[in-house]
């Protein structure tokens, strides 16, 4: 943009903010048709089409990561079929929560990187760990550029016989634990992983973490009006990298019949 | 506006940062340090881990804790442990411990106007084989001291710090006066002691308690013997020595 | 001085096809003291041959560390090498910090390699006059490299470098196939016979003039170093017993117990004298 301000064109005496009553960019001359910073660098101020919770749990054997098909545009559930799990390379998974074109661009980031390291063809490959560190580095230097990448995400995966599973958000925020949730999931979920996971990471059968993370789904749907009855589970481990067909999660509403008190029912 | 009125501005802006709780202390003895820091990592009300390390050891002569803005702190340290890498490539030895410390308000002062949110507290042993402090605000102004606890919990524990270490408020026995230094296993009572409390009163406080302990070169173990669970990180036996001690914390 | 019309401008070829002022690198490389490459099943090791002006200068630094885990010895212009191994290290270090992973040493050896060759393509520059030898370890075991200023690296069980190298060569040749299995000690030992083969008649190894680089866990004679096994130069006291593993050479002085320090009085540099070296060029035509 012009930083200029003498080449801003000269306002009309009426419309002139003399004493500085208004900031810049509100001032009457700034109307619409007439906003001198149209032209300015545009910034990420809010998620537009967003997915919601990802659920992932170490187990015996790997890792599993759970998140469902739904990307919302505000209240509206807009895209029913969308998949917010992302194969990085043979080892890895990430899972997405947050804004869905930023998450778009980080799998074309992603696989671009995936690419670039296979046409070395030497004996080293991008293992969960590596990638969730360029990820950090991403997230927080976009961050530190006020121009996040509006998302909070789960790397996992299982390389060398070893799980890995870690988070990373749009402020380059950074842990890692037995069990982890993004956004509802972190307070509805994460009491239930961690009461089945912590602890036995190393005994938790296949069956069992594709029950816990099941169930965990099925009380977010319930309790998140930003979630779908539709998910998909993906799992690492020594086998590399499987990602489910879309999971229909059953559920009962009968409970609400008899309900009364609120909503449409009021005696 | 949703009802289309700008009458009342409304801004909404993109927050950098972020609190993620968590307290550190460390103390300084005449030839030896305690840095200590607890590992759980919250946001608000929620524990994103029970195990994220906020003290770090950066030489054998020098550990740093970090608290804060958890993402700006894992930065940090990393760029300070590059600068270490760089000096360690033109001296071919460790950067002394006073070195560091000018380093680290350079560094967090150039960032003077986008500033790390972090606290930093960097303890170790002198060129002259003392223990030291050295205490940092986010933007690089700093002090040696003898002690300073930093953090969620520092408004508990600071007050308890000066009681027991500078002996505020306490009146010596006749022709006793206090002691300059404590000893080393009198120091770490205290830091245990320190940890224990603040996460008894502080929510964000607690999990795991990694408690670093670097010794002067020559200096005996003396108030380590029998300690639990510690393990030496020092790469040469001759030097001053580091150690590292873990302990759980109340996880409610 | 003039060899012909095609001598002066990297980037045009000969009628014979080659590249003169690259060739003239691999030269300066030839002109500058040995050194020395092996490789084991567990170990790399760098041995190498320090010069020094005379007797009131200090020892010319032959090797130097990129990484924990990555560590080069030079052979040519010093000041080359000087900014070559500082594009290592940001190299490694970067790799650190977006992976925080250790490069793997195939790819940095092909990042310097890569950046030589463009002072062989673009016109107004000149190559590096400088060659390495690198030895790392990452998760596929322990490496060797060499790179030279034409662009090209190839790795090696074993190779020499600099002045009168293929005297360490020939000995390496005759060797080699026992390097695999050898222990750290013997490696070194090996390592030393072969340096000792690029010196002059009358010219031993000594504390004072021999470096030697190691990445692999400790060896017997070793102290302080980290379970990893990082890179390490050895040099002074420390290589003493190493010197006196040396089986003497016959005829010549055996270089066992170095009578204290400064015995290498006025060590003129072998081999190196007066560059009006057309000697050791060897241009076809």
């Amino acid at each position: 943009m012009d930083h200029f301000p003498t080449n801003w064109g000269r306002p009309r005496n009426d419309a002139y903010d003399a004493y500085n009553t208004y900031p810049l960019h509100h001032r009457p001359s700034a109307a619409p048709g007439h906003d001198k910073f149209a032209d300015a660098v545009q910034r990420t101020q809010q998620p537009i089409v967003t997915g919601t919770s990802v659920l992932a749990i170490q187990y015996k054997d790997g890792i599993m990561m759970a998140a469902d098909n739904l990307a919302s545009y505000g209240s509206l559930a807009r895209f029913k079929s969308i998949q917010r799990l992302h194969a990085v390379g043979t080892n890895t998974v990430l899972g997405a929560s947050g804004d869905m074109s930023d998450f778009q661009y980080i799998q074309t980031l992603l696989d671009e990187l995936v690419t670039d390291e296979f046409t070395h063809q030497d004996a080293h490959s991008l293992g969960p760990a590596e990638v969730h560190e360029y990820l950090a580095r991403v997230m927080y230097s976009r961050r530190s550029k006020f121009d996040p990448l509006w998302n909070a995400l789960l790397v996992g995966g299982f390389k060398d016989g070893k799980r890995f599973l870690a988070y990373v958000d749009l402020l380059g925020v950074t842990y890692s634990a037995p069990s982890l949730a993004t956004g509802y999931g972190a307070h509805i979920a994460i009491p239930l992983l961690r009461e089945v996971v912590d602890g036995r990471q190393d005994t938790l059968t296949e069956e069992d973490a594709r029950k816990l993370l099941h169930d965990c789904m099925r009380v977010l749907f319930y309790r998140d009006a930003r979630s779908l009855d539709k998910y998909q589970l993906a799992k690492v481990t020594e086998s590399g990298v499987e990602i489910s067909d879309s999971i229909k999660i059953e559920t009962a509403w009968n409970f609400a019949e008899g309900i009364r008190g609120y909503g449409a029912q009021t005696q | 506006m949703p009802d289309g009125s700008f009458s009342n501005p409304q801004q909404r802006q993109f927050n950098p940062y972020s609190d993620n709780g968590g307290t550190i202390l460390a103390i300084a003895g005449a030839d030896f340090t305690v840095i200590a820091g607890d590992t759980r990592q919250s946001e608000g009300y929620s524990i994103q881990t029970r195990y994220a390390p906020k003290v770090f050891r950066l030489t054998d002569r020098a550990v740093l804790a970090v608290n804060g803005f958890a993402a700006d702190g894992n930065m940090f340290v990393k760029k300070v442990k590059q600068r270490l890498e760089w000096y360690r490539h033109a001296h071919a030895k460790d950067m002394p411990l006073r070195a560091i410390a000018r380093l680290i308000q350079t560094m967090l002062y150039a960032q003077r106007f986008f500033p790390y949110y972090v606290y930093n507290i960097l303890g170790g042993i002198e060129e002259d084989g003392s223990g030291a402090v050295y205490s940092f605000d986010p933007v690089g102004s700093y002090e040696r001291e003898a002690c300073r606890a930093a953090g969620a919990a520092q408004s508990l524990v600071q007050p308890f710090l000066d009681n027991q270490i500078y002996f505020k408020n306490q009146a010596a026995a006749p022709n006793q006066p206090h002691p300059a230094h404590l000893p080393l296993s009198d120091v770490l009572a205290i830091v245990i002691d320190s940890f224990t409390s603040a996460t008894e009163r502080h929510i964000e406080v607690g999990d795991g308690l990694e408690i670093y302990v670097v010794l002067a070169k020559g200096r005996s173990v003396q108030g380590l013997e029998g300690v639990r669970s510690i393990q030496e990180l020092s790469t040469k036996s001759d030097g001053d020595r580091v150690f590292v001690i873990r302990r759980d914390l109340k996880k409610d | 001085m003039f060899r012909n019309t095609y001598d002066s401008d990297n980037t045009v070829f000969s009628p014979q096809g080659r590249l003169h002022q690259v060739e003239y690198a691999l030269e300066a490389v030839k002109q500058g003291s040995a050194a020395v490459g092996l490789r084991s099943k567990t170990h790399s090791i760098l041995l190498a041959l320090k010069r020094s002006t005379g007797e009131l200068a200090s020892y010319q630094q032959k090797m130097y560390r990129i990484d924990d885990h990555v560590g080069i010895a030079i052979a040519g212009l010093t000041s080359d090498a000087r900014v070559l191994s500082n594009f290592m290290r940001q190299q490694a270090m970067s790799s650190r910090m977006v992976f925080n992973r250790p490069i793997p040493v195939n790819r940095l050896v092909s990042t310097i390699a890569d950046k030589a060759q463009v002072n062989t393509q673009e016109y107004g520059r000149r190559p590096y006059g400088v060659g390495f030898l690198v030895i790392g370890q990452d998760k596929t075991g322990p490496h060797l490299y060499e790179f030279s200023p034409s662009g090209n690296s190839f790795e090696y069980y074993a190779i020499s470098i600099g002045a009168r190298s293929q005297s360490a060569k020939t000995y390496l040749e005759k060797h080699y196939e026992e390097f695999m299995d050898c222990s750290l000690e013997e490696l070194i030992t090996h390592g030393l016979h072969a340096l000792r083969e690029t010196l002059q008649q009358d010219k031993g190894l000594t504390i004072n003039n021999t470096s030697i680089g190691i990445v692999g866990l400790a060896g017997a004679h070793e102290k302080d170093v980290p379970p990893e096994g990082p890179f390490r130069i050895l040099e002074g006291e420390t290589i003493q017993v190493y010197l006196e593993s040396m089986v003497p050479k016959g005829g010549e002085e055996p270089s066992r117990p170095a009578t204290t320090a400064p015995q290498d009085t006025a060590p003129a540099p072998p081999a190196a004298a007066p560059a009006t070296g057309d000697e050791d060029v060897q241009m076809a035509e």
